[in-house]
């Protein structure tokens, strides 16, 4: 089972207009930058994204945006990018912004096969327009549905030509729930290794969720805010 | 005299416990976490999947891989776990967390709390905000006492959009610590050299007031 692709390009293969993509990562940390690039240099258009944020004006997401290859996202925090803020502000962009928790949780269900769950969280503001709710312990609930994509895109630290995944540090962030949640997961590793060079105790992604690997090249890792004591 | 930030940061420094898990916002909840009493225990959790931040890193030593909730590079302590937003999530939804301290934008008497979208100007997402003021034991809000245009932030309804409903249970501002009770705002402490009818006054509420109401000690 060789689950390897040659690069970024030919991971995102088959990607077509108006699609749905889920791009791990939480600012900057964690972004699969190689596959990010190879959507900007493509015609791919009118597509929606599913990401916890939309990158900054000058990289990652933020390219994508500038390009108007973006026709909807579905986010939580968007704060760092101005030229994502204009767009919708002047209706050019459509937004769907959901709390953090309830984001991350859709995506588990989506990968999970859970297809609604209820959550706390935005009871009583928008949030909850339209929505089921139901009172359990004496407290209110949301009813929130599960979110799947037809490709998830995300960045491990290590895998191997099986598709298992290890994340480093804060940068799981949103890659191991949206590794799930994909028709067609593709996962670029800093560090790509035959089968059976990671130990099974450690794998944070097992490889049947992943259906393309590659590993990246020119990882720039940019730092959002570099606050040192 | 009003406090600044860190005289906020400091106050809230007080009410915490030995071995509790605590969420700090951005701003000036993250500046609790530098007064943290001398051999108490306190692990503070980051929603983008840290449990035990550290201090920030050495000049020289900051790794992209590794931040903060504000996107800001810090370290681990000894102890510290990572883990993915799902996981993360379900620590602070299923009640793990023991307080949030957060920042707001209006809170209501009935402990509503707005901050995180100004219709037509800011529009920036709730991010995290939401799941922690639904879900937490006990929210603390650091805020100044008015906005910059001197109105009041602590009021009888919240005008702009809201994060929650009635979770908010202290607010500790720079003038002074309001706990939210079922008849509404009541007047606990006061910043030192503030005058009781000074809140009053900045504050767009009734105001409880029972008794002598002590300095803040700072």
């Amino acid at each position: 089972m060789n689950k390897v692709v040659k690069n970024a390009e030919e991971a995102i293969a088959g990607m077509q207009n108006g699609q749905t993509f889920m791009l791990g990562g939480f600012g900057l940390s964690g972004i699969p930058e190689n596959t990010l690039k190879a959507l900007v240099e493509s015609d791919l258009t009118d597509l929606t994204c599913i990401s916890n944020n939309a990158g900054v004006d000058d990289f990652g997401l933020g390219l994508l945006l500038k390009k108007h290859q973006i026709k909807k996202m579905i986010s939580s925090y968007v704060g760092e990018n101005k030229e994502f803020e204009r767009q919708l502000l002047e209706g050019e962009l459509e937004v769907d912004l959901i709390p953090q928790g309830t984001l991350a949780e859709r995506i588990r269900a989506g990968g999970a096969g859970i297809p609604a769950f209820f959550v706390p969280a935005g009871y009583g503001t928008e949030v909850a327009e339209g929505k089921e709710i139901r009172e359990f312990d004496g407290k209110m609930h949301l009813l929130e549905h599960w979110l799947k994509a037809d490709f998830a895109i995300v960045k491990a630290w290590k895998g191997d030509t099986m598709g298992n995944l290890i994340y480093r540090n804060t940068a799981n962030n949103f890659n191991q729930a949206m590794a799930m949640a994909g028709k067609i997961t593709i996962a670029e590793v800093e560090e790509l290794v035959p089968a059976g060079q990671l130990d099974p105790n450690q794998i944070h992604t097992p490889g049947i969720f992943v259906q393309r690997i590659f590993q990246g090249v020119d990882y720039e890792k940019r730092i959002e805010f570099e606050t040192t004591r | 005299m009003s406090l600044d930030k860190n005289g906020i940061a400091k106050r809230i420094a007080q009410e915490l416990q030995d071995g509790y898990y605590v969420n700090l916002g951005i701003g000036i909840p993250t500046l609790v976490a530098n007064y943290v009493p001398e051999g108490m225990e306190v692990i503070l959790q980051s929603e983008n999947g840290l449990l035990g931040i550290g201090p920030f890193p050495e000049k020289g030593k900051a790794d992209a891989d590794l931040i903060n909730a504000g996107k800001q590079t810090v370290t681990t302590i000894a102890g510290s776990a990572f883990f993915d937003s799902s996981l993360s999530f379900a620590m602070i939804r299923g009640g793990h967390v023991d307080l949030t301290v957060l920042g707001a934008f209006e809170i209501s008497e009935k402990g509503d709390i707005s901050s995180w979208k100004i219709p037509g100007k800011l529009v920036k997402g709730m991010g995290g905000a939401m799941d922690l003021v639904a879900a937490a034991k006990n929210i603390i809000v650091a805020t100044t006492h008015t906005d910059r245009d001197g109105n009041p932030k602590l009021i009888k309804a919240c005008t702009l959009p809201l994060t929650g409903v009635q979770c908010v249970k202290k607010i500790v501002s720079d003038l002074a610590v309001v706990e939210v009770t079922d008849k509404g705002f009541k007047l606990l402490e006061r910043a030192p050299g503030v005058s009781v009818q000074e809140i009053i006054e900045k504050t767009g509420a009734p105001l409880i007031v029972e008794g002598e109401i002590p300095e803040m000690k700072i």
